[in-house]
């Protein structure tokens, strides 16, 4: 099978075969970071710019990673180092960019559709590395990814998410991915941080946090950004956590073998307890481990895999 | 010399609806006659209006013309151009330029810029508060005297309520009515559309209807505390029209307008972060949009107005919670509004006093076809189809989600003065 698209800009614009075809890309080159050279050629001579508007480590990291583990030349640019603090457009940025002739631009970016706006400008392949509050593809990939591997399929999956849904984008792309692979999505959070028609994703609001986990597969918990929110929406993260946080207690209301998960970075004691996050049942670093994974596969199927010869 | 329209169906409320030809001489109306009378026919330059329609000037009483200030997006001139190709004859510009139409010699410039040019009026509205920073009270009987025929902070609406009470009592003396764009800012929190499930699904920061609604509210309540005049810009909720239908039913002095992307579009229509569906209010709900439907045939809207827009790529290519508000719409309200008279909602004689009489009357024009009164005119041909194509504009900006919308009816020509300023 081949993968047709120029671009990754959201989940909503993928079909569920080829999100099928990403993990099934990903899942072969997982192997490839365990060697001890951990390098093969197949993007040898492609050129990958990280645009990073806003400030990220993990995710820019694991994309570096990623271009690096393929021989691609990864080019990092970051708002501060860009020509948007003279007061450049962002598609003045992105079309000088794409003047050098890029193979591939990752976008981070504080505005919700700012990598749909420079696709639409550029030839080179559009990556969104998470954009606003709309969407951060890569992520509820490697999410799915990680669960698929642990319980070997989505479907049919009670997978509950947990948090701040208003502002997480990655709680959009989870949402929209995982119901569309078939899972059953029940989502828990103050309804100041529920956004209007939610459910219109795939997923169905839980009163509370024990209803939520009640026989739950998985259970993904959300960062609460505290920098973001001032006190309006919630009052104190003592009471956040006492309500909403995930602790021994309430895991006992999931399934035995209940898998966490947690985008990062955790705030330890707020949304997740100590002994939740370390408990057997986590698997928040296999998620950053097939985080490598999954943008490699990415990286291959706009940059080589569809348009080569080395591809089955 | 004279002009007479011909075989045209002569539409003013109240006053005509036949098959009359007018007879025009200098810059008013000299005669209204059967189109078998041909008694004056010497002299006369006919304008061949068979199957078509005429109707007192149309008047848009909400546009940014942009000058001074930001003459890359609009100048007068090309505003006023626009406004002829439209349909209207005159039009009331809001005083957000640079400098703020917060003093009488803004006011004279707008003014005596319009009246070179010759082509529809001005009719300029001045700022309620000292550059509308919503602090001081302007000098409002100044800009009066100069020829301001409305107040209003539009885009920075009054938060003070208290500065908003004195503000109404204040124009209540002068007899000028005070224009509210109704939006608490708290509440909108800068937000780029309307809060509901495409918001959501677009990842963009939603504003509710409870933004708009709170202050028509405050403000109804304001009128009725001070006697004062209110009339609502752009309403776009359908629990603005439904506290303004109430209000108006306890007899509260309050009018109303909304503009006609809010009874053509809904924020179902705004996909792809095409910046040319940001405008504010934002466009709203299905339900918002068939309440605003209902407004207009109940008259609890008095009024269609463009809230005409123009901004550049500079303001407008960009990502969308960054891009300015606003959409061009003197050159697409008269088609877009014809639609509601096509699907049977307006009856013609509605749409022409929501769209000359009723604006007239906001702003103190005598708008009427008859012997004596100013000739200021437009002909709609109610058959053009046509796609809209924004490169066609007079306008100097093409922000508008319209493009290659399917649109029948259209101006035939406009008729200021007894001049013809635009004619197909």
């Amino acid at each position: 099978m081949r993968f047709g698209k120029k671009d990754i800009l959201d989940i909503k614009s993928l079909e569920a075969h080829e999100i099928s075809l990403i993990l099934d890309t990903a899942q072969g080159m997982k192997e490839i970071s365990e060697r001890p050279v951990k390098k093969v050629p197949t993007l040898r001579g492609k050129t990958i710019v990280l645009f990073f508007q806003e400030p990220s480590t993990r995710t820019k990291l694991s994309f570096d990673t990623a271009a690096k583990r393929l021989s691609a030349d990864s080019i990092s640019l970051s708002k501060s180092s860009s020509s948007i603090v003279k007061g450049e457009t962002l598609i003045d940025t992105a079309k000088n960019l794409e003047a050098m002739n890029p193979d591939v631009i990752v976008l981070r970016h504080s505005s919700s559709g700012a990598p749909h706006l420079i696709a639409r400008r550029v030839s080179s392949s559009v990556i969104n590395a998470g954009d606003g509050i709309h969407a951060h593809p890569s992520q509820a990939l490697l999410d799915m990814m990680s669960i698929r591997e642990k319980k070997g399929k989505i479907k049919g999956l009670n997978i509950s998410i947990i948090g701040d849904i208003a502002h997480s984008r990655v709680a959009r792309s989870d949402i929209t991915g995982f119901s569309k692979m078939g899972a059953s999505v029940s989502i828990c959070a103050p309804p100041t941080m529920i956004p209007m028609g939610i459910e219109n994703l795939g997923c169905r609001i839980s009163p509370s946090i024990e209803t939520c986990i009640e026989g739950a597969d998985v259970i993904m918990m959300l960062r609460i950004q505290k920098e973001r929110q001032g006190n309006i929406l919630f009052p104190t993260e003592r009471e956040y956590a006492d309500l909403f946080g995930l602790n021994k207690a309430r895991l006992g209301l999931a399934k035995k073998d209940v898998v966490i998960m947690h985008p990062g970075p955790m705030n330890r004691g707020v949304e997740i307890s100590n002994d939740v996050a370390d408990s057997e049942n986590s698997i928040i670093l296999e998620q950053v481990t097939n985080g490598v994974a999954l943008r490699m596969a990415l990286f291959y199927l706009v940059a080589g895999g569809s348009r080569h010869a080395d591809s089955d | 010399m004279r002009i007479r329209i011909k075989g045209a169906r002569v539409i003013d409320p109240g006053n005509f609806d036949d098959k009359k030809d007018i007879i025009i001489k200098n810059h008013l109306i000299e005669a209204i006659v059967d189109p078998e009378d041909n008694k004056s026919s010497i002299d006369v330059e006919t304008i061949d209006a068979k199957g078509m329609i005429v109707v007192p000037g149309l008047i848009d009483i909400h546009v940014h013309l942009r000058e001074p200030g930001h003459e890359y997006k609009e100048t007068i001139e090309t505003g006023l151009k626009a406004a002829a190709r439209g349909g209207f004859t005159a039009i009331c510009s809001m005083p957000n330029t640079n400098p703020v139409n917060d003093n009488s010699q803004v006011t004279k410039f707008i003014i005596n810029r319009a009246n070179e040019l010759g082509l529809s009026r001005v009719y300029p509205a001045g700022a309620i508060t000292q550059g509308s920073a919503g602090r001081t009270l302007a000098e409002i009987y100044d800009m009066k005297k100069a020829g301001i025929v409305a107040c209003t902070d539009d885009g920075k609406p009054l938060e003070n309520s208290n500065l908003m009470r004195r503000a109404l009592e204040y124009c209540k003396g002068l007899n000028i009515p005070i224009l509210v764009h109704a939006e608490d800012m708290s509440l909108a929190d800068g937000g780029s559309m309307n809060e509901g499930p495409p918001a959501t699904l677009l990842g963009i920061k939603g504003i509710p209807n409870a933004a708009e609604t709170i202050m028509v509210v405050r403000d109804i309540l304001l009128s009725e505390l001070t006697g004062a005049q209110v009339h609502f810009c752009h309403i776009s909720t359908k629990e603005s029209v439904e506290a303004i239908r109430q209000a108006k039913k306890r007899g509260v002095n309050i009018t109303c307008e909304t503009a006609p992307h809010y009874f053509t579009l809904t924020d179902e229509d705004a996909k792809d972060y095409n910046t040319n569906f940001k405008m504010n209010p934002p466009l709203r709900s299905k339900e918002d949009k068939k309440a605003v439907i209902q407004g207009l045939i109940d008259g609890t809207i008095d009024l269609i107005a463009s809230d005409h827009a123009p901004h550049s790529k500079i303001e407008k290519d960009v990502e969308f919670d960054r891009a300015a508000f606003g959409i061009v719409g003197l050159e697409t309200s008269l088609p877009l509004s014809l639609k509601l008279v096509r699907d049977g909602f307006l009856s013609m004689q509605d749409l022409v006093n929501k769209m000359a009489k009723n604006p007239g009357k906001l702003i103190g024009i005598k708008n009427d076809i008859n012997p004596g009164n100013i000739a200021d005119l437009t002909i709609i041909d109610l058959d053009e189809s046509f796609e809209i194509n924004p490169e066609t504009f007079k306008s100097k900006s093409i922000n508008t989600p319209f493009g290659g919308f399917k649109a029948r009816g259209n101006t035939f020509l406009t008729m200021v003065n007894g001049k013809v300023v635009y004619s197909r």
